[in-house]
């Protein structure tokens, strides 16, 4: 398998990947690689992004209607389908629409009702909507691995989505996880466990791998966190689940549109995305990433130039196995809105993460994950279990 | 065996030392040497009312090693300021609860002009009132520039709402989430208060009248009549104030800071009642918890967690640490997931160990332990011994909780 990568490499072909990475790359490394090395990364985009405004539903003369100054005008956004298209801001990723390793599920999202962020973004970390009960996350308990670095949360606290038995890995820069050798044993003998990861860090040594195939990752908290996971898939360290979030996606004033407040904010989340696809090349042949967010905000623009809390959104899934260059999906359209002012959601996004734990993880069973949930199938990523 | 160990752990109450300690981690940033002896010399009552009454402390040495950097920025100062006085003040206490409410009424201050607003915030709305009426507070929040721009209300104006204020306010400020509102009450609420605005020139609350929606309004049972002003956002805020529903909430919130991640029932209802009989006097609300007696039970005693900010000023009160430059110190707190005045979202940092248990973080109070201990942590100069026994104190186990 990997004489199978270097060959892809020394034979120059990977270098197209400088420009964007060809499907076929995706499709040959995921047959060629294990079961037990498929990772699925997941970023959350806390504080609600505007999904209206990400995958803009340009074909639809309401949308326009009900945003009149933020609206992203037809001949600014990518198109995808000749009803969707991509905000400007999202050309990074682009190429991988076009080459089908990048999908879109719209109208998604958790079926509460609750606008509170902390509410919506528990419930949907927890797996289990409406349950305040529930103390685990339900990435936690998909990961079957035994590596100490099996499930790593980028962020500075571990968030609910990976709390539980599965003692998660929580950090924002793989150097300074660790301490001192001369003191390491005495702090280890206080806390044992939590030294593992630590140590196998130390020896794999991920951080001296540089990110390849000309990837440039933006100097940002998601770039960095990015680039580390890309580092910590290459070390081949047992990862098997990665997290990590992004803020700012509170767009309640002064929004903007193909320009702006969201626009900058998207610039900088699709340019960290693109880096990690294309730096992975054909190793994202063996991971799916993919972006949630707690809800939606409202269809119509408020007093302010900007979107209050709202309910469906939409998520980014791209990597192996991912049935891409397609909106996937049901469009309730802009006519019938979720309590007269929201996007309704037609798929739940536990019917997306089951699909891919089940499908590319190998998660046997979802009953444990989604707890009184029967997951639907989205078709989002084709049922390769090798 | 183990059911007589529980039922003893419930009859023995804390020794001396013990309560001593117990509320100088829990109503202060943790014990400087000598603390402990001198809680127990004084006797603990004794000093308990004494940190409920902070005006009567003098504080001169905190004032003196309050340096003021014109060429700071307000978060900068504001950070450094607050380190010193966390871990210099003698009212401890006041500065927990300055902790706890600028936490509760939370400000972003990287947002915009709340990188100015911030100061006055700090200084002029959250401090003079954190032993007042919290009707008071959270009228004076209401009407600071920098919770306006921060939630938006600003700009909210009648025909053009910006719902997001309102709704924070009843989720997370008064009546919390379960507090029986609705979407519609948020979005009569928001109606309530079009016009409450900015006088972007003074820096002050202006109500702009032109701006307020006019029209008749019905907020959570609460009705105006059309051609309504002010006065409908003024009333909403002491009706607010006022609900059972708010009380609980401050009083679970409040439990949650002083005695436990899950704060039993009984301490809360006890600490609501206070708080409804004395018209949300936070004076009598505090002291309420405090007198419970689940705030003695020897079973909460070192149960919670320290934040970052509890933990780097405890440890460095704990080795008597010297803060010469209060900065290094306050890019530490953002290393750990706590910089000071920098939570974007409206929530707030999470008071409860389950956010702040993580390895990442874990490693980085070791890393802050070794170097106090080792002498080496910037802008902090430590007199220690034993460095190796001060890094296996700091990093224990024990001193990550309080």
């Amino acid at each position: 398998m990997i004489d199978r990568r270097i060959f892809l490499k020394s034979s120059g072909l990977a270098l197209i990947g400088g420009a964007l990475v060809p499907n076929v790359f995706v499709k040959m490394a995921n047959a060629a690689t294990t079961k037990g090395h498929k990772v699925v990364v997941a970023i959350f985009q806390r504080g609600a992004v505007d999904g209206l405004n990400v995958v803009v539903p340009y074909g639809e003369q309401a949308y326009y209607a009900a945003r009149p100054s933020i609206a992203i005008p037809r001949e600014t956004v990518i198109d995808l389908d000749g009803f969707f298209g991509l905000h400007p801001s999202l050309a990074s990723l682009a190429p991988y629409w076009k080459d089908h390793s990048l999908a879109v599920v719209h109208a998604a999202g958790s079926p509460d009702a609750t606008r509170s962020h902390f509410d919506a973004q528990d419930f949907m970390e927890c797996g289990t909507p409406g349950i305040r009960t529930t103390e685990d996350g339900f990435l936690a308990r998909a990961v079957r691995g035994t590596s100490p670095l099996r499930a790593v949360s980028m962020t500075p606290a571990l968030p609910r989505i990976l709390s539980g038995r599965v003692n998660a890995v929580a950090m924002t820069d793989i150097a300074r996880f660790g301490v001192r050798d001369d003191v390491s044993p005495m702090f280890e003998s206080m806390y044992g466990g939590a030294f593992d990861a630590a140590k196998m860090l130390k020896s794999a040594d991920p951080q001296k791998l540089q990110p390849e195939n000309g990837a440039q990752y933006p100097p940002t908290p998601l770039g960095n966190s990015l680039k580390q996971i890309a580092q910590l898939i290459k070390s081949n360290v047992g990862l098997e689940v990665a997290f990590a979030d992004v803020g700012g996606w509170d767009t309640h004033a002064g929004e903007g549109g193909a320009q702006g407040q969201l626009a900058n904010n998207l610039r900088n989340f699709s340019d960290a995305l693109a880096a990690f696809i294309r730096d992975l090349g054909s190793r994202m042949g063996d991971v799916v990433l993919v972006t949630m967010s707690e809800f939606g905000r409202t269809v119509r623009e408020n007093g302010n130039r900007g979107t209050d809390h709202g309910h469906a959104n939409v998520m980014l899934i791209a990597g192996g196995g991912v049935k891409g260059g397609k909106v996937h999906g049901r469009w309730p359209g802009l006519k019938d809105l979720y309590e007269n002012r929201d996007l309704s959601i037609t798929t739940d996004f536990r019917d997306v993460f089951a699909e891919i734990l089940t499908r590319h993880l190998g998660v046997p069973s979802m009953t444990p994950v989604f707890p009184n949930y029967t997951p639907k199938w989205v078709g989002v990523v084709s049922g390769q279990l090798t | 065996m183990k059911r007589f160990l529980l039922v003893a752990s419930l009859f023995f109450a804390l020794n001396d030392r013990q309560r001593a300690q117990h509320v100088l981690d829990r109503l202060a940033f943790g014990a400087k040497p000598g603390d402990v002896e001198r809680v127990m010399r004084m006797g603990v009552d004794r000093w308990i009312d004494e940190q409920l009454h902070p005006e009567r402390i003098a504080d001169r040495d905190v004032e003196a090693r309050l340096t003021h950097d014109p060429d700071r920025r307000p978060i900068a100062e504001l950070s450094a300021q607050r380190l010193i006085r966390a871990t210099y003040s003698e009212r401890q206490l006041n500065e927990v609860m300055v902790d706890f409410w600028l936490n509760h009424f939370n400000v972003f201050a990287a947002k915009g002009l709340d990188r100015v607003f911030i100061a006055d915030y700090d200084r002029d709305v959250i401090r003079p009132r954190v032993w007042g009426k919290f009707e008071d507070l959270l009228m004076a929040t209401a009407k600071s520039p920098a919770m306006l721009f921060y939630l938006d209300n600003a700009r909210s104006r009648g025909g053009a709402l910006n719902e997001n204020y309102a709704r924070e306010l009843m989720e997370l400020h008064t009546l919390g989430v379960d507090g029986g509102y609705t979407q519609k009450d948020v979005t009569e609420l928001a109606r309530v208060f079009t016009g409450w605005s900015i006088d972007r020139e003074e820096g002050d609350f202006l109500f702009r009248r032109f701006a307020h929606d006019r029209g008749e309004k019905t907020v959570l049972g609460v009705h105006f009549r059309a051609g309504g002003g002010m006065e409908e956002g003024e009333q909403m805020i002491r009706f607010l104030a006022h609900q059972p529903a708010t009380a609980h909430h401050i009083a679970y919130k409040l439990c949650q800071r002083l005695i436990a991640d899950e704060p039993p029932a009984s301490a809360v209802d006890r600490v609501a009642k206070t708080f409804l009989a004395s018209d949300g006097d936070l004076r009598a609300t505090v002291k309420a918890v405090i007198d419970s007696p689940e705030f003695r039970e020897p079973k909460y005693y070192r149960a919670k967690m320290k934040t970052p900010f509890e933990y780097a000023v405890s440890a460095i009160r704990a080795v008597g640490g010297r803060i010469d430059n209060p900065l290094p110190v306050a890019r530490q707190l953002r290393e750990m997931g706590e910089p000071l005045y920098l939570s974007q979202p409206p929530t707030g940092y999470s008071d409860t160990a389950s956010a702040w248990s993580s390895s990442g973080g874990l490693m980085a109070r070791l890393n802050f332990a070794l170097a106090l201990a080792e002498n080496r942590l910037p802008g902090v100069r430590s007199n220690v011994s034993d460095a190796r026994a001060t890094a296996r104190m700091l990093g224990s186990p024990e001193f990550q909780k309080q």
